[in-house]
C-alpha cells in the first residue's frame, strides 16, 4: 500500500518535472530563470513550514559553546557568540522575514489596488489629490521612508509591516491606475455601459479582470524587495528586537565579531537574505517576460 | 410609462456634439478663446419604428459621434434626443438604465467590443444579470438559444470559450447575440461589417435582417458604404462634416441623388463592368478639418458646381418631395 502511494508520488513527480521542460519550448529561457526562482521560494516555503522538524535546537537557547566553527559536530553552521544554533536561527529567522515580507506585500496591494481603480476610473479631483499624495510618497528613497515609519510606530512584526507597506503603495496604485486609463477607453468597456452595467460592475468584472494579470509581477518583485527593505530595518535596529531570530538582526549582530574571524555569525544569514531575494526577483522578471512578453523588444 | 408607443422611435433634433480641442499651456496664455471641433453641429431627423435608418458618410463626417449621442453614451452640447418620446438628455442614472434595456449597439471592431477576459457565455448572460432577469438556469437557456439563433454551433461548446478563440465572424454574430438578448427594440449598428471578410459581409446582413423581422427591430445602420447601405436600408441620410446634406427614402436618393456629394458618393460604387465610365469625378481632396470648417455650404471647397453663395451662406435643408430634403444651393 505504502508503496504503491510512493509509486504514484514519483510518477506525478516525473510528469510534473516534463511538464517544467517541455514549458521551456514555449517561453525559451526566461521559463528556466521562472522555474529556478520558483523552486527557491518552494525551497523556503518548506523550511519555513517544517521549522521545527528540520532546526535541531531551539533558536532561543545557548545549546553549546560560544563561537563553535562549522561543521563541529552537531553545529552545522556553528554556534554565536553566545552558544546559540545558527542553523536553528538561520531555519526559524526564515519564518519572520517571510512572515513581514507577505504581511507588507499584501497590504500594500490591498490598498493600492483599490485606490488605482479608483483614481483611473473616475478621474477629476481625487485622481489628481491621490496621485499628487502616491507620486510624493513614490518619490522618498524606500528605505529611508521605511526608516522614518518604523521610528514612528515602534518595533513588532505589524508595525514593521506596515511600514513597509506604505513605502509600496505607489507601485501599485501607478501601476494599476496607468492600465486602467488605457483600459477603459476600450471598446468593450463601452459596449458595458450601453448594456446598462453600473460603475461597481464595470471596474471589477471589466476592467479589474484585464489589471491584474501584470500586478502578480509587481507583487513578485515587490517582496523580494520587501524582504531586503525587513533585513534592513532590523539591522539597523529598528525592526524585529532581540532575541528573536530574524536575518537583519543576526547580521547586525553578527558583524561585531567579524573581524575577530568568526564569519559564519553573518555569512549564513546574508546568504539566505539572498537567496530569497533572488528567488523572488527570478519568479517576478520571469513571470513579466512570460506574460507580457511584448516587452521583450523594448 | 404605459402612454402609447410613439410611432417615431428616435426623433433628433438640432442636435449638436462640439469637443474642445487641448491646448497646451503657451496656448492657453497667448489666446482665451477656446477651439471645438464641432463633430456634430446641428442635425435633425426621425427613424420610424421597424425600418432601418442608414447615416452614410465619410470617416470624419460625425456619424459615428451622432450615434454615441443617440445610445447616451456620450452627452449632446446642444439639442434634443427623443426615445420613444422620452428626452434622453434629461433622464436620471436610473431611469437611462431602463431605456438601456430597449436600445442596444452592435460595434463595429468585434476584435475589441468583447472583454477578452470573459467567457462567451458569461458576456451573454451578463447583460440579463445587469437588468436583473431570470434566475441563472433561465439565463443560460436563453443565451444558448440565442447563440444557436445567430447561427453558433453546436452553442454549448462556444458557451465555453473565450472571445479569442472563436473568429471574426463568429465574434461579430456573439456581438449580435448580445444585443439582442435583452430583446431592445431599437437596435444601432455602428458599420457592423466593416471589419468582417467580404465574404462573411452578406452572411451577417442576412443575419442582421432576419433577426430584425422576428425581434420585430429597428435600426440605426452606420456605414461609410452605400453598397452596404442600399442592400438593407429604407431610409438613408448623407452625412458631411457634421451636418445632414441629404436625407430620403433610400430608392429616391439612390434614383435621383440632389446634392453635388451624393452624386459624387454614388459614382465611387464600384460596378463590375470594365466598360463602365464614371461621370462625376470623385471629390478632389480630403474632407476639410473640423475644427475650422469652410464658411457657408461646407462642401464647397471640394463642389463641381460651386456658385459664389456658397461661400457666404449655409444652406438650410430644403424639402423637395415627401419625405427627400438636400442641404444645397442648388435648389433654392
Amino acid at each position: 500500500m505504502n508503496q504503491l502511494f510512493s509509486h504514484r508520488i514519483a510518477s506525478t513527480l516525473k510528469s510534473f518535472i516534463k511538464k517544467i521542460f517541455k514549458g521551456a519550448k514555449w517561453y525559451g529561457v526566461e521559463w528556466y530563470l521562472t522555474a529556478f526562482g520558483a523552486f527557491l521560494i518552494l525551497s523556503v516555503l518548506v523550511i519555513i513550514i517544517f521549522a521545527n522538524k528540520l532546526a535541531p535546537y531551539d533558536p532561543l537557547e545557548f545549546v553549546g559553546k560560544p563561537f563553535l566553527r562549522p561543521g563541529t559536530k552537531g553545529f552545522l553552521f556553528g554556534t554565536d557568540n553566545l552558544g546559540r544554533d545558527v542553523l536553528s536561527r538561520v531555519i526559524f529567522g526564515s519564518k519572520i522575514v517571510m512572515t513581514i515580507a507577505i504581511t507588507a506585500t499584501l497590504f500594500s496591494a490591498v490598498v493600492g489596488i483599490p485606490l488605482g481603480l479608483i483614481s483611473g476610473y473616475f478621474g477629476g479631483k481625487l485622481d489628481r489629490v491621490l496621485s499628487l499624495i502616491m507620486d510624493s510618497v513614490y518619490s522618498f528613497p524606500g528605505l529611508v521612508l521605511a526608516i522614518a515609519m518604523a521610528a514612528m510606530l515602534g518595533p513588532g512584526i505589524l508595525n514593521i509591516s506596515i511600514a513597509i507597506a506604505v513605502i509600496y503603495i505607489p507601485t501599485y496604485f501607478r501601476m494599476v491606475r496607468g492600465h486602467v486609463l488605457s483600459v477603459k477607453g476600450e471598446l468593450y468597456v463601452e459596449a458595458a455601459r450601453t448594456l446598462g452595467a453600473s460603475d461597481v460592475t464595470i471596474l471589477s468584472k471589466y476592467i479589474f479582470p484585464n489589471v491584474i494579470a501584470s500586478v502578480a509581477v509587481i507583487f513578485s518583485l515587490n517582496i523580494a524587495d520587501a524582504i531586503l527593505t525587513e533585513a534592513g530595518l532590523s539591522f539597523l535596529g529598528l525592526g524585529i528586537s532581540p532575541p528573536t531570530p530574524d536575518w537583519g538582526l543576526d547580521l547586525s549582530k553578527g558583524k561585531v565579531f567579524l573581524p575577530r574571524g568568526y564569519w559564519w555569525l553573518v555569512t549564513y544569514p546574508g546568504m539566505m537574505i539572498s537567496i530569497v531575494a533572488l528567488g523572488f526577483t527570478l519568479l517576478g522578471e520571469g513571470l513579466n517576460e512570460i506574460l507580457n512578453p511584448r516587452l521583450k523588444e523594448s | 410609462m404605459t402612454a402609447k408607443k410613439v410611432d417615431e422611435i428616435v426623433k433628433v433634433t438640432n442636435l449638436k456634439k462640439y469637443f474642445e480641442v487641448e491646448r497646451d499651456i503657451i496656448q492657453k496664455l497667448s489666446s482665451k478663446t477656446k477651439r471645438y471641433v464641432k463633430a456634430v453641429d446641428g442635425v435633425s431627423f426621425s427613424i420610424k419604428r421597424g425600418e432601418v435608418f442608414g447615416l452614410v458618410g465619410e470617416s470624419g463626417s460625425g456619424k459615428t459621434t451622432t450615434g454615441r449621442l443617440i445610445i447616451n453614451i456620450i452627452q449632446p452640447t446642444e439639442g434634443e434626443i427623443l426615445f420613444d418620446g422620452i428626452d434622453l438628455t434629461t433622464l436620471s442614472k436610473g431611469e437611462m438604465k431602463k431605456i438601456r434595456k430597449r436600445m442596444q449597439v452592435i460595434f463595429q471592431d468585434p476584435y475589441a467590443s468583447l472583454n477578452p477576459r470573459m467567457k462567451i457565455g458569461k458576456a451573454l448572460i451578463q447583460p440579463l444579470e445587469i437588468h436583473r432577469i431570470g434566475t441563472p438556469g433561465e439565463r443560460k437557456d436563453m443565451a444558448l438559444r440565442l447563440l444557436e439563433h445567430v447561427g453558433l454551433t453546436p452553442p454549448e461548446i462556444i458557451y465555453t470559450k473565450y472571445p479569442h478563440q472563436l473568429s471574426g465572424g463568429q465574434r461579430q454574430r456573439v456581438v449580435i447575440a448580445r444585443a439582442l438578448i435583452l430583446h431592445p427594440e431599437f437596435v444601432l449598428a455602428d458599420e457592423p461589417i466593416a471589419m468582417a471578410d467580404v465574404s462573411m459581409r452578406v452572411l451577417l446582413l442576412e443575419l442582421m435582417m432576419k433577426l430584425k423581422e422576428e425581434f420585430n427591430l429597428t435600426y440605426l445602420f452606420i456605414t461609410h458604404d452605400l453598397a452596404t447601405a442600399k442592400y438593407v436600408c429604407d431610409m438613408i441620410a448623407i452625412m458631411y462634416l457634421g451636418k445632414i446634406v441629404e436625407i430620403g427614402k433610400l430608392k429616391d436618393v439612390f434614383k435621383n441623388p440632389l446634392h453635388p456629394y451624393t452624386k459624387a458618393l454614388l459614382s465611387a460604387i464600384p460596378i463590375p463592368d470594365p466598360e463602365h465610365k464614371r461621370k462625376i469625378e470623385i471629390p478632389k481632396g480630403e474632407i476639410p478639418n473640423p475644427i475650422n470648417p469652410p464658411s457657408g455650404c461646407r462642401f464647397h471647397p471640394r463642389c463641381p458646381y460651386k456658385m459664389d453663395i456658397c461661400e457666404k451662406e449655409e444652406p438650410p435643408l430644403k424639402i423637395i418631395d415627401e419625405e427627400h430634403s438636400v442641404a444645397c444651393h442648388l435648389f433654392d
